[in-house]
């Protein structure tokens, strides 16, 4: 996964994206690989302003680069060929190969295999989650009572 | 300018709405003065050459595009047309190595008839030597007859003379070869549902692919359309609900990218992940400058999202003390799936995700039989750019493409279907399509299920 991909995702469970906590979500034990691509400057030009700036420092620092300036460039500062290249470096030569994606929100971890990320639910955390993430019942409850109504090991809805 | 553009006879739907987007691309307005489904020959209107040239460029089912000299029904009036469209120009050419080629649809003239009609345009009085192999201006006669299969719809009259002659200047070639370079045969990683070369580059060309755009295929699948979109320049996402179907089956080599790689787009390709379009990962807002897709209708596959059957409930099963979605190998249960509540999903995701002006290239299962109408969704923040169809035996597809809105402009969408199909188990109760088409008694099925019946 790309660094660029991660300031586009957050987390899955619909509850989380209203919540300012889920986004950035946290890369932990990263593994990190360097690609060369072909410079391409309209691209950065073009997607710089929908990129999430503090969420992008956040992920800078994260996986261990220098810290980036305090605000995006805007303006002239795209004139300069070094910040744009710098941009490319960081945005879609960089991505992750191994590692997890954290919620800050819920806590769930999105597994990364091999450079691809999983953001499939498990079934607790589709559609019936904020039953328990609007406290209508606690977490251990919410276990317990599940794991009554199905036969232990079956597995759900296969 | 009036010049003349001829297409590939064949997707007749999507050739009109593929030549306004490549005009659109090309940031020219473009006039259509004369088109007619069975023909490929058509007159438009363009600015100057260069437009001409920008236009023909992208696209995939013009086949090239000419300067108009003259039109007519018959040899005298294509004469007399000639003459006065470009008498004061015949001296720019007068010593240009040249051709002229006699080009026909439906029809055909022998070597003799041919050489009459070259020899009745001397009076333009070129002398430039005659090269047919790489000649300074290419010349065409193009004739065009009634085709049959217009007679057998429309029921025109065929007559033995054309129905239309143009005399015109070649100007420049379309991309129409790229078809052939995307070929599926040749492709490395296909599957079985992989949507062919042509349709995937027109898809592309109708949301209006180009350099330092960001498109996004949220059912990816072996990634022909996000593959065409990179060809034409935009950096590409996609995801899908089953990993494997982008991952393939050799272990260290991701499937897709090996597409990427063989067609030398790499710096193309951004990501893809594992992912639901109703649980997406992707942020609630306006980053993507394209959406290209064929979502999942259940033609060949039922539909379905994560999550629990009805009446089921959500439940985290442990299994020796560690709960079953964190063990290896872990299946998340999917349940059946609307086929038009998925298409409002993939209408209100490209509402949140497209840029103003981005577009939304969707396709869409449909059927030929009168009886059973499936409405094209609308949203109030999308507006139509065009629907083209695609007809087989028994059912068609329709493509089609939308614009995302700027903020305070609404298209009315007073004409679309209120209830959605998201109440029902089964993917048959669900699915209007898979109803008509797929069950016993319908459509294409028909002999070998009443006798499993029987």
């Amino acid at each position: 996964m790309k660094v660029i991909t991660a300031n586009f995702v957050t987390c899955a469970v619909k509850e989380c994206k209203t919540s300012p906590a889920s986004f950035p979500l946290h890369f932990n034990d990263a593994e990190l690989e360097q690609q060369e691509l072909d410079f391409q400057p309209e691209f950065i030009r073009n997607v710089l302003p929908r990129i999430d700036w503090e969420a992008l420092r956040t992920i800078s620092n994260e996986l261990g680069f220098p810290t980036l300036p305090d605000s995006k460039p805007e303006g002239e500062a795209l004139d300069n060929e070094q910040t744009l290249k710098d941009l490319h470096r960081l945005l879609l030569e960089t991505h992750v190969t191994e590692g997890k994606l954290t919620c800050g929100n819920c806590g769930h971890s999105y597994m990364i295999k091999e450079g691809i990320a999983n953001f499939l639910l498990p079934s607790h955390l589709g559609e019936e989650y904020h039953l328990f993430l609007n406290n209508i019942i606690p977490h251990a409850l919410f276990t317990q009572i599940a794991s009554q109504i199905d036969t232990p090991g079956l597995g759900t809805g296969f | 300018m009036d010049y003349l553009v001829r297409f590939a006879q064949l997707h007749e739907t999507f050739r009109r709405p593929e030549l306004e987007a490549c005009a659109t691309l090309a940031g020219v307005s473009i006039e259509i003065i004369a088109y007619n489904e069975y023909s490929p020959y058509c007159v438009v209107r363009l600015p100057n050459e260069a437009a001409a040239r920008a236009v023909a460029k992208r696209s995939i089912l013009v086949k090239d595009i000419f300067e108009l000299w003259g039109e007519g029904t018959n040899y005298e009036e294509l004469h007399a047309d000639v003459r006065r469209r470009t008498h004061g120009r015949w001296n720019d050419y007068i010593a240009v190595p040249f051709k002229f080629t006699i080009d026909y649809f439906a029809g055909t003239r022998n070597t003799v008839q041919k050489g009459e009609i070259i020899r009745s345009f001397s009076y333009m009085g070129f002398k430039g030597p005659i090269r047919l192999s790489n000649p300074d201006e290419e010349f065409f006669v193009m004739e065009e007859y009634v085709d049959d299969v217009e007679v057998s719809i429309l029921g025109t009259t065929r007559t033995g003379d054309p129905r239309k002659i143009y005399l015109s200047r070649k100007i420049a070639d379309s991309c129409r070869e790229a078809v052939l370079k995307y070929d599926l045969k040749k492709r490395r990683y296909i599957s079985t549902t992989s949507m062919d070369a042509e349709l995937s580059l027109i898809t592309a060309n109708m949301a209006l692919a180009a350099p330092g755009k960001l498109f996004f295929d949220p059912f990816v699948g072996t990634g022909s359309f996000i593959v065409a979109a990179s060809h034409f320049g935009a950096l590409t996402l996609g995801a899908d609900i089953d990993g494997r179907s982008f991952r393939g089956k050799e272990s260290g080599k991701l499937g897709i990218y090996e597409n990427f790689d063989q067609y030398g787009i790499k710096s193309k390709f951004l990501d893809t992940f594992t992912s639901d379009l109703t649980n997406t990962p992707l942020q609630r807002t306006a980053v993507l400058d394209g959406i290209v897709c064929d979502p999942p209708y259940g033609v060949r596959e039922g539909l379905r999202v994560l999550g629990n059957r009805r009446g089921k409930p959500a439940v985290n099963v442990i299994i020796d003390g560690i709960p079953a979605y964190l063990r290896p190998g872990f299946i998340p249960p999917k349940k059946p799936y609307g086929f038009e509540a998925l298409q409002n999903d993939v209408l209100n995701f490209a509402v949140r995700s497209l840029v103003p002006n981005g577009r939304l290239s969707m396709w869409m299962p449909t059927t030929n039989d009168e009886k059973t109408e499936f409405p094209v969704p609308m949203h109030e923040n999308l507006e139509i750019i065009s629907i083209s169809v695609q007809n087989f035996n028994t059912w068609a597809r329709r493509l089609i493409t939308y614009r995302r809105l700027p903020e305070g402009e609404l298209s009315d969408i007073s004409l679309a279907r209120k209830n959605i199909d998201d109440q029902g188990t089964s993917a048959d109760a669900l699915n209007a399509f898979r109803r008509v088409h797929m069950l016993p008694g319908h459509g294409t099925r028909v002999g070998k299920d009443q006798k499993t019946a029987e």
